[in-house]
């Protein structure tokens, strides 16, 4: 049956209180999601009080002075802080997003950050993609082709074609979505979610590439794509403003077509 | 029961019922709401119109199949155990099938 009672160690308790010691007026206070593997202790939620005018923008500019000044043990991803590389996905506020386009003054009352939903954790804001890496490895998402391009020369394509992957192209694989979606959730290791689908569609739609069949063939299952029931909470929550849904729904067309 | 490539076929058998059913609910409330039957034989009288008992007929038909593809979604989403979830599934199809040839036989009964 679908798991009601949570697993051991799921129950989140209140942690540490960081309070800021001097007299600061613009002050935020931030509750993070902490838990370590290496201690046998259930997780906790540690909150900081930072003084924003010392600080950047950004919900990951605040994490990144959190571990810079007051606590170097809160561990999470980030890369390029300008979204790009899509490392620093996570919940804050109650919605997946990319910490470095998360304005603090778009927080209303403290900030909330918890790791992406229904996903192992590794550490303290760190989840376990492996699976859906390898979800996203199965749709194959490179260019194949049997034939030589033109002239030995690279492979033409026209503005109209090229329009085609627009809002497909710019993904930088957060898994927000993935993460949002209350199917993956219930059935995240056979059906592929809306980020790896969207991923599946870039290549289908794609004019260069030559296995737009196979690929639709692959996807012809009941929970590689049809478990996506149109909630819509990944185009919602998608912090690249794309739409997973559509591309999804773009899929079931194509299957409509050639059956 | 979750063989590869029954996704369009289910996915499309899922939407034609639903679709059909839209004109069929709307004629058959409808007509239950303005053809003013009271009695038990202007019910009868009603169900002995041929278009009437076809109509019926088909909305029974689309009803317990667009009920029974429904619910298959919903055991396959939140059933883990595979032992439980073919069970339930037979049991939804047996189920379906056996409420609609009744209801069908009690609407072709009164007709005929």
């Amino acid at each position: 049956m679908a798991e009601f009672a949570l697993p051991k160690h799921s129950k989140i308790v209140k942690g540490i209180d960081y309070p800021l010691n001097n007299e600061a007026e613009n002050t935020k206070k931030i509750n993070v999601y902490r838990w370590s593997p290496d201690d046998d202790e259930n997780p906790r939620i540690d909150s900081y009080t930072i003084d924003l005018d010392q600080c950047g923008p950004m919900v990951l500019d605040a994490l990144i002075k959190i571990k810079q000044e007051i606590d170097s043990s809160l561990t999470f991803r980030r890369s390029c802080r300008e979204g790009i590389c899509g490392s620093c996905s996570m919940n804050i506020d109650g919605t997946n997003t990319l910490a470095c386009l998360k304005s603090i003054d778009d927080v209303k009352g403290d900030i909330n950050i918890y790791p992406l939903p229904h996903m192992e954790v590794i550490k303290d804001l760190v989840p376990d993609l492996s699976k859906a890496y390898e979800q996203l490895t199965s749709v194959k998402p490179w260019l194949q082709s049997k034939s030589d391009p033109e002239n030995g020369k690279s492979r033409k394509q026209s503005p109209k074609e090229r329009e085609k992957i627009d809002g497909l192209w710019e993904c930088v694989l957060c898994f927000s979505c993935s993460t949002s979606c209350p199917s993956y959730w219930w059935n995240g290791d056979k059906y592929l979610g809306p980020a790896v689908l969207l991923q599946a569609y870039r290549w289908i739609a794609d004019s260069r590439d030559e296995n737009t069949e196979q690929r639709l063939e692959e996807l012809e299952d009941s929970f590689k794509l049809y478990r996506c029931h149109t909630i819509m909470n990944c185009t919602k929550t998608c912090p690249k403003g794309l739409n997973p849904a559509k591309a999804i729904g773009e899929i079931k067309k194509l299957q409509l077509e050639r059956k | 029961m979750q063989s590869k490539s029954h996704g369009v076929a289910h996915w499309k058998l899922q939407r034609i019922s639903a679709i059909a059913m839209i004109p069929l609910v709307i004629w058959f409330v409808s007509s239950l709401t303005f053809s003013l039957i009271n009695s038990y034989d202007q019910s009868v009288a009603w169900l002995q119109n041929p278009l009437n008992a076809t109509g019926l007929v088909l909305l029974f038909g689309t009803l317990y199949f667009h009920a029974a593809s429904g619910l298959q979604v919903v055991i396959e989403d939140y059933v883990h155990n595979e032992g439980l979830k073919i069970m339930s599934l037979i049991l939804i199809k047996l189920l379906s099938i056996l409420l609609g040839v009744l209801s069908i036989l009690c609407v072709l009964k009164i007709y005929l």
